[in-house]
């Protein structure tokens, strides 16, 4: 049994809508427990679970919210679900299948940390999940599992929805900060980070869909069993998006320390035809593309740090024997041409520059000059942008460099 | 203290100093471009990044703060080969014909890429030409320039609170343009130009009008005469390669008359005949029950943001015209009745601090039973110090030489005219002498000078206590304006400025003006103040002459006719 269900145990069991049908599925019992619970116990729960967060990034969970916790009022949590990442479905499906789970673990972590504000951010794209999220709120409300006094224990926590307007780069936390206060999604400079100022410039909190429905299980769990799943660098399970050129597409829930290579073949039954996989990307449009040989690398922070980039999203992407490596890098990067928000000069400018050599490499007219400059260019994209699009963006480029250099030789002019 | 190293130097600076104002207190260079002084740290035009150690990622030293144990490089080869790639970027998206741009040599990105060795760009042009932003007479947008630092929004919005460019659209499509990517005038645009004095490139100048002026000068049937503002004396040296706040008042009539006018003049007296006339008509409001507070009118481009934004206080502005605009209207009535010239020979020129005055200028009323404008052409100091390099002056060593008759003599009042407060006291100086029949015993109100945004100050005027405020900004100016319009203010006169630090801090003044460069020039009017052996301006005698021979007297018919003007609302 290589799937292991814990995120999502519930889905295609539990009626999406229905309070009622979550409650009977062991729903909320997280929630009663934590509130016996001394808010600061919830946090070392946290620790002790060492979950790292599920929107990339793989930052530890307890310390944003040890942070948060010990922010002054007024603060907020944000809960991100503004899955704009090529490749990457996991949070819609969460929100469409078990959506009570997530707001469970906002009101864990409210509890905790004592923000009485959040936000739930939904890509504008996700018209059913928004539906579903909304409805969501307001039976929790009426349930008495969310607004004022919970569970009559005088604790208020209050949810709004927001939603994007097909902007990639919202998913990135200050510019959802800004987007949230009503401006246009363009990020900040770090420092401050978003716990020291973060909304209106107060302490704010922002994770994943993935990283909040995780909370409830270690709960009641305890942080120490939670701790047992996966690997001691990555703990617990996660959701994987597999897409490309498989034959079973789809979301699998697997501990960390899963190889790909299991993933694609055991669970996904591997490509049609029994084609050979010519690479595979990780993360999404911003993760590393690998060569087969490279599958049995196993799912876990640590290994995917070493691609500088946040590939901890959990998408797969299979790409066969028919594609050029050109075709897939040129899809990614016209994409961040789209992306790019102009703030800041690199990645407004250097997209573009990225498109421009790849064509002419692609079509036999690059030179050894243009392959210099293309390889100088994107490390200078990702050294020097301001948020995480340019500082990952270009991971892609590095990593085929890296692994599919022939591919460049073969094409450059001497 | 944090004890830090830069580039292999011991280095101790303050708690919360950032990389970039560490290194720059030790004489480490790092260069810059989207950073300005005084305006907010965008950190976004990454040109500034350095190598710290233990970090992956190269950091901007502008929005970096230092940290004890630090180890910083500010110019390791990963860091130089990053700071030329971004400008090579830059300028591959920048239309960088630069000679036929009038940035040229004035260029921060030309001389950023100079000194980063950058002779030919590895990335081919992606320029995308659009139209050029040319709709008004004032200020001139080519996008094409742009380069995208955002140091104008930055003025327009947090300095000015006009908001009238922001950013649109996303990725290479992103310009910083009014709504809709249309012209500035489609907004509340107040001409202040404070976005063209700290663009670092060419993408807002002011409207060049110096080849009008060229055209004129060389015009035999033409009578040229030009009138200097108070605030371009203590600021033009500085555009010809002097130290900011040098007084250059002879210096300025010297070269102007070397460029061939055939008369120059000092706005400085017209400025002594706002205070009479202002001063009576704030005596008029005061005792027979006028509309309270009076607000000066003088400012351009507080007169523009008025009419836009505020047309419910209109009364409340003195009808008195702007200095440079009672100069025009007696320069084509007064003037060429004295000279024996036809009005309509006369081209007025003026030289002023200030971009709004070129939309001053060309106003309905602003024209005195003529065809042409009393004002006919408005050139910036920037503009004036162009002619003054076409044509070769030695501008440092020129020969002084002093206004020409009439309008000969001035006073300390109207140079002082060139700062935040200076009106006010000028007026302040006038009206308790008039009014309280005595002498002041300090002229000197340093009250309601000095930076703040607003100062307040109370004098007795005629037994009574009036209150009196200064602002400066739009921001500032706003503040006040709602309080008039509540009917909440508790002042009796008020002066108003749009630019930061009065006119010496105008949108036409030299490049690279900073709060500290302001306050060299505003030390320096005070200088020409305190120099001048008469620093009232109803103790003008040539003032007091042109009311005895012309005038008449202060608000009289004549007055009315030339000196004072209306406003309308523009509210869009």
């Amino acid at each position: 049994m290589i799937q292991q269900k814990v995120i999502s145990k519930r889905f295609g069991k539990v009626d999406p809508l229905s309070i009622d049908s979550y409650i009977k599925f062991d729903g909320y019992n997280a929630l009663e427990k934590a509130l016996t619970m001394h808010p600061t116990q919830i946090i070392d729960e946290i620790e002790k679970s060492k979950i790292r967060g599920r929107g990339g990034a793989g930052f530890p969970a307890h310390i944003k919210a040890r942070a948060l916790a010990n922010a002054k009022q007024p603060k907020y949590i944000v809960c991100n679900a503004d899955e704009g990442e090529p490749g990457n479905f996991k949070d819609r499906i969460i929100m469409e299948n078990d959506p009570f789970s997530i707001l469970e673990g906002m009101v864990i972590l409210a509890y905790a940390t004592g923000a009485k504000k959040g936000y739930i951010y939904i890509r504008g794209e996700y018209q059913n999940a928004i539906k579903i999220m909304k409805m969501t709120i307001q039976n929790a409300i009426d349930k008495g599992y969310l607004g004022e006094n919970i569970l009559n224990k005088g604790f208020d926590f209050n949810l709004e929805i927001r939603t994007g307007a097909g902007s990639y780069v919202v998913g990135e936390e200050f510019s959802m900060i800004e987007s949230i206060e009503g401006k246009p999604g363009r990020s900040r400079v770090k420092p401050p980070y978003p716990t020291d100022k973060g909304i209106h410039d107060k302490p704010t909190l922002i994770n994943n869909v993935e990283t909040f429905a995780n909370f409830p299980h270690i709960i009641l769990m305890g942080g120490d069993n939670y701790a047992k799943i996966g690997t001691p660098s990555s703990t617990g399970t996660k959701l994987i998006s597999l897409s490309g050129n498989v034959k079973n597409k789809g979301l699998y829930e697997v501990p960390f320390g899963t190889s790909i290579r299991d993933v694609i073949f055991k669970l996904g039954d591997g490509v049609s035809y029994n084609r050979s996989i010519k690479m595979v990307q990780l993360g999404g449009a911003s993760g590393p593309i690998i060569p087969e040989y490279m599958l049995d690398m196993a799912i876990d922070f640590e290994r995917f740090e070493n691609f500088d980039s946040k590939t901890g999203t959990g998408a797969i992407i299979v790409i066969d024997e028919r594609f050029d490596i050109f075709d897939i890098l040129l899809i990614n990067m016209n994409f961040f041409v789209h992306q790019s928000c102009g703030k800041c000069a690199p990645c407004r400018e250097g997209h573009t520059q990225i498109v421009n050599l790849l064509n002419k490499i692609k079509n036999h007219r690059g030179t050894e000059q243009d392959l210099m400059s293309l390889e100088n260019l994107a490390n200078v994209i990702q050294q020097t942008s301001l948020c995480g699009l340019g500082q990952t963006s270009m991971t892609s480029i590095i990593s085929s460099l890296r692994y599919f250099r022939d591919d460049y030789f073969a094409k450059v002019r001497y | 203290m944090v004890n830090l190293k830069i580039n292999n130097i011991d280095i101790q600076a303050k708690e919360n100093t950032t990389i970039l104002e560490a290194a720059r207190q030790n004489h480490i260079d790092i260069p810059t471009l989207c950073n300005y002084p005084d305006l907010s740290i965008k950190s976004e035009c990454r040109v500034c990044v350095v190598e710290i150690n233990g970090q992956k990622k190269l950091h901007t030293s502008c929005s970096t703060v230092v940290k004890d144990g630090m180890v910083v490089k500010t110019n390791s080869p990963k860091v130089l080969n990053s700071r030329k790639t971004i400008i090579e970027l830059i300028l591959a998206n920048h239309d960088a014909n630069c000679t036929a741009c009038p940035k040229n040599y004035n260029c921060e990105l030309q001389s950023l890429a100079n000194k980063l060795g950058i002779d030919k760009n590895r990335f081919p042009t992606v320029l995308d030409i659009q139209p050029i932003d040319n709709e008004n007479p004032v200020l001139i947008r080519n996008i094409n320039r742009c380069i995208k630092c955002g140091r104008c929004i930055d003025m327009c919005k947090n300095v000015q609170s006009m908001g009238v460019l922001d950013v649109m659209g996303r990725s290479k499509d992103m310009k910083i343009t009014p709504a809709y990517g249309k012209f500035l005038t489609d907004e509340f645009c107040t001409y202040c130009g404070q976005c063209s004095s700290v663009c670092p490139v060419g993408a807002i100048i002011e409207n060049d009008d110096t080849d009008r002026v060229w055209e004129a000068l060389n015009n035999p049937s033409l009578h040229v005469i030009v009138q200097v503002a108070p605030a371009v004396r203590v600021s033009l040296g500085e555009e010809l390669g002097m130290e900011p706040g040098s007084i250059v008042t002879e210096k300025v009539v010297a070269a102007l008359k070397y460029l061939g006018f055939d008369g120059v003049f000092d706005t400085d007296f017209t400025a002594d005949l706002t205070i009479i006339e202002e001063g009576n008509e704030l005596i008029e409001r005061i005792t027979n029950g006028g509309t309270l507070p009076m607000m000066t009118s003088c400012c351009p481009g507080w007169i523009n943001f008025a009419e836009q934004k505020y047309p419910e206080i209109l009364d409340n502005i003195s009808s008195c015209k702007s200095p440079q605009q009672m100069f025009g209207a007696l320069a084509k009535s007064y003037y060429p009745k004295k000279m024996k010239l036809k009005p309509d020979d006369i081209f007025v020129v003026s030289i002023m601090p200030c971009t709004a005055k070129k939309y001053e200028a060309q106003r309905d009323e602003m024209k005195i039973d003529n065809v042409h404008s009393d004002v006919d052409v408005v050139l910036t100091t920037r503009e004036l110090g162009k002619m003054i390099r076409q044509m070769g002056i030695n501008f440092e060593n020129i020969e002084e030489v002093p206004f020409d008759k009439p309008f000969g003599i001035t006073t300390g009042a109207a140079a002082i005219f060139g700062a935040t407060g200076g009106v006010m006291e000028a007026a302040l100086r006038t009206v308790y002498e008039v009014v309280n029949k005595e002498e002041l015993t300090d002229i000197n109100f340093t009250a309601v000078r000095g930076t703040e945004g607003i100062k307040e100050a109370e004098v007795e005027i005629g037994g009574q206590k009036i209150k009196v405020a200064v602002a400066h900004t739009l921001e500032n100016a706003k503040t006040l304006s709602e309080q008039v319009k509540n009917g909440t203010s508790p002042y009796t006169f008020i002066e108003i400025m749009t630019c930061p630090g009065g006119c010496i801090g105008g949108g036409g003044q030299p490049y690279g003006t900073t709060k500290a460069v302001r306050d060299k020039r505003i030390e320096a009017i005070y200088q020409v103040d305190e120099n001048m052996p008469i620093r009232k301006s109803h103790k003008n005698p040539d003032i007091i002459a042109l009311y005895d021979e012309y005038l008449l007297k202060p608000l009289g018919k004549k007055s009315h006719h030339l000196l004072h003007t209306h406003y309308s609302s523009r509210k869009k």
